[in-house]
């Protein structure tokens, strides 16, 4: 193509290429890009937080107020997809692609051109997902898990999610395999995998649990499709199909799912623990394993959420023993990391203060998930809230606490300026108090019996509820001062950051000057 | 161009990956529209369909022209590597999902429908066995499609293109481009008789066999795992056309052609997924 | 059930309703009444305490690690970073906790998926948005009856107080006798429903086209409530479950009397003026066996008002596009073999589901309520053209 001709000639002296909205749209640049990841995921974290608010505002009392019923489910739907697919997903694929190449000396992803196009494929997703509110019918109401067969009565807004989770599955099965890629082929001299700094070992090892199941959803999906309009019957007894057969495929991609958005948040926290605790990190090779172990095991428990579809005893018993097992390996990461704190020399910094919230309440899901995967404790906690609050202490507790961990402990190194210490506290004890306030009810909730994907409840719920919604407005709002603390460090305010912001980080990273200039290792540095 | 070589290559920025957000945008609301009977439907998916094309078009060409070019080193072309292998592990987990649910139908659901209350309380006297459009009443009926006819045939001749291929390849290393241009024509001549065997053992079985995508399970299994092999054998296809068109235009050398390698793979790919297919759709 | 059937156990209700074992858990489990109900509770506790007994070691260690090696104290980083001995320990020692935890689980599981030796066996299918039940086998066998919410819109949408049990009653609950083991079959007619009562320690999945089992034995008298627990579609959060669970005599009693009304409204369906048991006598069979076209439009009134209000609206005008006015629509108005096809059979791809569940005389009843009504002004449908039209 002649076009490239131009930008060839002046290739030595420009390196930046086009510029203004250009830029963004044609670039190759891994920390150009990873930014795009990171504005577009907190973008859609507002909007599925704002579907959360009004879930809890319908919640606040019993009875109908602010929305219907089917506009209820809705939200509930589309809230999971857009928090799942659009916040947590894409945001630790932000902070893959400005980290890794910086941690293990690369001059950028193996795949820049391919890098660009995995984030650009994520808008066009997010406005079918977003769009399919205002389609005649309005968005698909049957959960995030899209269950057939209510999936099938859906209107068009039905399709608009699955062509979006088409997108958005070939964006991440790219972006996966571009790092798994610059992982394995692009570290720099020296830098051996058992160098590997763990951030970079938990995202190959979550790459690879993408690039084997989003294909399975894509086939899960692509079955809807062809139930709603070709008449095939993959979910439908009377062709012999079974819906169960449909939650199967889900959950197999699903489950491993959930471990895609913990185990880079394992990642995260395990860089900065040992920053503040001025102590390398404890037991390096068994957290290495651990992950491993993890991963391979989440492709052994998927029907776990699937105990009251009436499986056979012996699946009951299976999927709940290899469950329980996975207790194991994440109890050697949690230990650890306190081992790592242990006879260390502590401070607490934000990034600190994230790190050692998110080990804390982190934990706690992980052990109310320890309580779901008792198979006939699940019969009474099944689809209540007390699943509603086990996956938020794992996902905002865990997911989204490790993100704000990294996002204050990088802000250095992509902006050049040290994060507002102070605010960045408040937020900190904010969010932890509103989110204890929003989502430890629920636990009592659920195990009362209040069922989840319900716009209306029965009295005895009530002042649970009602403290549930005012944390919940109290934890968004928290939310704005991140926003706060990012502008002012973006926009050139706040203390100047050093090539190594904090004391004793260690890792390529920090070797390279703050804010990381446009292109970094071009010669590759050498790894004693 | 010497001193390119020891540095990674990493491109220019690219209008190609706009035009192919933009084209799946179109075609996927061009797709919803269609099938929700939205007169504009057709067009945006026919338009989206259209820009991705030139989009692979313009892409791919750049790739070709900065590959022949000489900019890409040993470590980009591992890259290229393990990217076309991971990316062949997915199709792979794709074609698991379906094969999975074939599974699931044949060993599990099927016979749950037939036994116990199940049988008792809904589907009286349904029998469970395969193949089966399902316990449905107002199904008309249908024939299975036969594994020693047609479906025994093209699984000679998919064989057959992996040797011919094969042997193209060794050409290639042996810098005998007449028996790489040969092997690669042969290659996609067989997999074009192949498709033809496919579209006329549907329209047989359209038209004599009443099996259709609404023959119950059997007829969804059937039509969803060979059409998505059907699709995956078309583009194998394309891709071993350019690969020959490249051979033509005097492209890949003995020591560097990776890219007939990943075409090969996926040949190679798409061909042991026939064999899963034959085994367990036609055969069993 | 008929109306004359729910007038005929308000006594016996009336009797159940003292024991009422309402749901007032707050903060946990609801207190359980069946065996497996009360070992789950026991599971849920134990493993509540295992857990909070390791929270608090784990944690202590963390804590106090951040309260000694603070650097603000002085403190100075040691640089150990592996001890294989401590390694091993925490892997193998958490192995034993899980193999002690899942031990209990494993025999509460094998015991909750024996539904053999039943007495009873009740089939309870889900609709979008309420439950069937049929009396299989035992004791009362050849029942059948459809259980809606019994709260009043006015309640749901705020414009009166809500009751004790809002969203937790019933029309017709299901009726049990204490200490006999039940045997539950799950069924569902449109999408996945889930019968869950945490008293009786059942939650089940209702798949169509497949038959689930479960199975209880209450130990005490008393009114169980519980929810569907699968999203289901826009009215998931309205189609409770409620069960009374009655002395054996009770039971008996219930038993006679449905089955009365039972024949009662074969009769009344199939338009025949049946001298109606003594049993069950009182005001409803007259109107019952009334098959003029008044008679079945009021009749037609409450089923509108059971089934089919939430979507269409009070006035019949519907909220569209997802709810089609009947006012003045064509299908309503026009041939009314078309209308009881909709009726009967749904329109699939759309919220409209098959309502074949209902009697002959409901569905002549609601069809000539809707050709009747704002404005509709067609001719009356009889049940014998329903029952002829449901052979198509
Ligand atoms: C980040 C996401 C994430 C993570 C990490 C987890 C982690 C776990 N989850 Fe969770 N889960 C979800 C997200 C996640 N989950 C979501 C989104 C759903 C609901 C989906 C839906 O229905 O919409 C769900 C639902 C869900 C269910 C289904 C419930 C139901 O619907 O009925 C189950 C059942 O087994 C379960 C189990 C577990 C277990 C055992 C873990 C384990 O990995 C936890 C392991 C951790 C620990 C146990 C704590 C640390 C360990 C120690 C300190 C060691 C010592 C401990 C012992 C020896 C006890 N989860
Ligand atoms: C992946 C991550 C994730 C995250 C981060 C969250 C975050 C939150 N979630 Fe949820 N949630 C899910 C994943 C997640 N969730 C999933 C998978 C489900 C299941 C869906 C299903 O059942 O199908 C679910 C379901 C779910 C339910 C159950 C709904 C139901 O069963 O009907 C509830 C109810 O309270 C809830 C609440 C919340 C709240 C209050 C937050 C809060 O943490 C949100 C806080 C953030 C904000 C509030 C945004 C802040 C912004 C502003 C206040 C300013 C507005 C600004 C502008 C407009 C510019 N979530
Ligand atoms: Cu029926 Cu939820
Ligand atoms: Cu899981």
């Amino acid at each position: 193509m002649a076009a490239v001709t131009p930008e060839h000639v002046d290739h030595h002296h420009d390196h930046h290429g086009p510029t203004g909205l250009m830029r963004w749209i044609t670039t190759t640049n891994h920390k150009d890009i990873g930014t795009m990841y990171l504005i577009f995921s907190f973008v859609m974290f507002l909007a599925g937080g704002v579907m959360a608010l009004t879930i809890r505002a319908e919640l606040f009392q019993p009875g109908l107020q602010v929305v219907a019923p089917e506009f209820f489910n809705q939200l509930t739907t589309l809230h999971g997809l857009v928090m799942v697919f659009g916040a947590i997903m894409p945001a630790f694929v932000g902070f893959a692609n400005w980290q890794i190449p910086l941690m293990i000396g690369a001059s950028d992803m193996a795949f820049a051109r391919m890098n660009n196009w995995s984030f650009w494929l994520l808008p066009p997703a997010a406005l079918l997902l977003i769009g399919s509110f205002f389609v005649p019918g309005g968005a698909t109401a049957a959960g995030w898990t899209l269950y057939p067969p209510l999936s099938i009565q859906m209107g068009m807004g039905m399709d608009m999610a699955i062509f979006a989770v088409h997108i958005m599955g070939i964006s991440s099965i790219m972006g996966a395999i571009n790092i798994v890629v610059t992982v394995l082929n692009m570290r720099a001299p020296g830098m051996n995998m058992m160098k590997l700094p763990l951030f970079a070992w938990t995202w190959l090892i979550t790459a690879y649990l993408l690039i084997a199941v989003m294909p399975v959803l894509a086939g899960a999906v692509t079955m809807l499709l062809t139930d709603r309009h070709f008449g095939t019957s993959f979910f439908s007894a009377v062709g012999g199909g079974d819906p169960v057969l449909y939650q199967h495929i889900f959950w197999f991609f699903g489950h491993p799912e959930v471990y895609i958005m913990i185990l880079p948040a394992f990642g995260i926290v395990s860089a900065i623990i040992p920053t503040f605790a001025r102590k390398p990190l404890f037991g390096y090779a068994s957290m290495v394993y651990a992950t491993a172990s993890i991963a391979i095991l989440s492709f052994m428990v998927w029907a776990h959420h699937m105990f009251t579809t009436g499986m056979p005893t012996v699946g009951q018993l299976y999927f709940m023993y290899v469950t329980m097992l996975i207790a194991v390996p994440t109890g050697v990461k949690v230990f650890n990391w306190i081992a790592t704190m242990w006879r260390g020399s502590m401070t607490f910094e934000t990034p600190m203060l994230w790190s050692v919230g998110f080990i804390f309440v982190f934990t706690m899901g992980g052990f109310t998930g320890l309580i779901c995967a008792i198979a006939p404790v699940d019969i009474q906690i099944h689809d209540t809230y007390y699943i509603v609050a086990h996956f938020h202490y794992v996902l905002v507790a865990g997911s989204l606490f490790a993100l704000f961990a990294g996002a204050y402990y990088w802000l250095p190194k992509w902006t050049g300026r040290m994060p507002d210490e102070r605010i960045g506290k408040v937020h900190f004890w904010a969010s932890l108090i509103f989110f204890n306030i929003t989502f430890f009810p629920m636990h009592f909730l659920g195990l009362a019996g209040m069922p989840r994907r319900v716009p209306d409840y029965a009295l005895q719920f009530a002042d649970f509820n009602m403290m549930a919604s005012v944390g919940a407005f109290g934890f968004g709002l928290s939310q704005l001062i991140f926003l706060w603390v990012v502008i002012k460090a973006a926009s050139g305010g706040g203390e100047k950051a050093g090539a190594r912001a904090w004391e004793s980080a260690e890792g390529l990273e920090w070797t390279v000057p703050s804010p990381a200039p446009h292109h970094t290792f071009e010669e590759p540095p050498v790894v004693k | 161009m010497s001193h390119a070589l020891d540095k990674y290559f990493i491109p220019e920025p690219s209008k190609f990956p706009i035009f192919g957000s933009v084209a799946l945008l179109l075609f996927g609301t061009g797709a919803v529209g269609w099938l929700n009977k939205i007169s504009a439907g057709p067009v945006l998916f026919f338009l989206g369909l259209a820009l991705l094309i030139y989009m692979m078009f313009g892409w791919f060409g750049t790739v070709v022209r900065e590959s022949e070019s000489g900019k890409y080193n040993k470590q980009v072309d591992r890259s290229f590597r393990w990217s076309m292998g991971w990316f062949i592990f997915s199709e792979v987990m794709f074609f698991a999902a379906f094969f999975g649910a074939l599974f699931y139908a044949r060993v599990l659901s099927v016979p749950w429908l037939g036994s116990g209350e199940t049988e008792a309380q809904i589907w009286q006297g349904f029998e469970a066995a395969w193949p089966t459009d399902g316990p449905n009443p107002h199904a008309d009926g249908f024939t299975p499609m036969g594994a020693w006819g047609i479906p025994a045939l093209n699984t000679l001749i998919l064989l057959t293109s992996g040797v011919t291929l094969t042997w193209a390849h060794h050409g290639l290393l042996k810098n005998n481009r007449g028996q790489l241009k040969t092997g690669l024509l042969l290659t996609i001549l067989l997999g074009a008789i192949f498709m033809g065997f496919q579209i006329y053992e549907y329209i047989h079985a359209h038209a004599d066999l009443n099996l259709r995508m609404s023959s119950g399970i059997y007829g969804s299994t059937f039509y969803l795992l060979t059409g998505f092999h059907g699709l995956h054998v078309t583009i194998g296809a394309i891709m071993l056309l350019v690969m020959y068109f490249r051979s033509r235009a005097g492209h890949f050398t003995p020591e560097s052609h990776f890219a007939f390698e990943a075409a090969a793979w996926y040949w190679h790919f798409v061909d042991v997924v026939w064999l899963g297919l034959f085994v367990v759709v036609y055969w069993l | 059930m008929s109306l004359s059937g729910r007038l005929a156990v308000p006594g016996l209700l009336t009797l159940v309703a003292a024991s009422e074992a309402s749901a007032q858990a707050r903060y946990n489990l609801q207190e359980p009444v069946t065996s497996v109900a009360s070992q789950i509770y026991d599971l849920h506790t134990l493993m509540m305490l295992i857990c909070l007994v390791i929270f608090i070691a784990v944690f202590g260690v963390m804590f106090w690690s951040i309260y000694a090696h603070r650097k603000s104290k002085g403190a100075t980083a040691a640089h150990f970073h592996e001890n294989t001995m401590v390694e091993v320990l925490w892997t193998v020692i958490p192995v034993f906790i899980l193999v002690g935890m899942a031990w209990p689980a494993t025999k509460t599981i094998i015991d909750m998926r024996d539904s053999t030796e039943s007495d009873i066996t009740i089939k309870a299918t889900g609709y979008q948005w309420k439950w069937g039940y049929d009396y299989v086998v035992g004791e009362g066998e050849g029942i059948s009856f459809v259980s809606t919410l019994s709260t009043p819109r006015d309640q749901i949408e705020n414009r009166e107080a809500k009751g004790r049990d809002y969203l937790l009653e019933v029309d017709n609950p299901m009726v049990v006798p204490v200490g006999k083991k039940v045997r539950m079959l799950l069924a569902a007619n449109d999408v996945i429903h889930a019968w869950w009562v945490p008293a009786l320690g059942i939650k089940q999945d209702a798949v169509p086209g497949f038959i689930r089992d479960a199975w209880f034995r209450a130990d005490k008298e008393g009114v169980y409530r519980g929810v569907c627990a699968e999203l289901c579609g826009r009215d998931h959060a309205y189609m409770p479950i409620v069960v009374h669970v009655v002395s054996e005599r009770a039971y008996a009693d219930w038993v006679a009397a449905q089955q009365a009304t039972t024949v009662a409204d074969a009769g009344a369906a199939a338009g025949e003026q049946t001298a109606t048991d003594a049993s069950a006598s009182d005001a409803a069979p007259a109107e019952e066996a009334d098959a003029s076209p008044e008679a079945l439009a009021a009749r037609g009134e409450k089923v509108y008002a059971a089934n089919c209000v939430a979507c269409h609206q009070a006035g019949g005008t519907g909220m569209p596009p997802a709810f089609p006015p009947l006012a003045g629509a064509d299908v309503v108005t026009g041939d009314a073999g078309a209308l009881l096809d909709v009726l009967l059979k749904g329109r699939p791809g759309t919220a409209m589901a098959s309502f074949a569940h209902l009697s002959d005389a409901d569905l002549a009843g609601l069809a000539t309520h809707l050709r009747t009504s704002w404005g509709n002004s067609a001719d009356a449908v009889a049940p014998e053209d329903v029952a002829a039209r449901r052979g198509n």
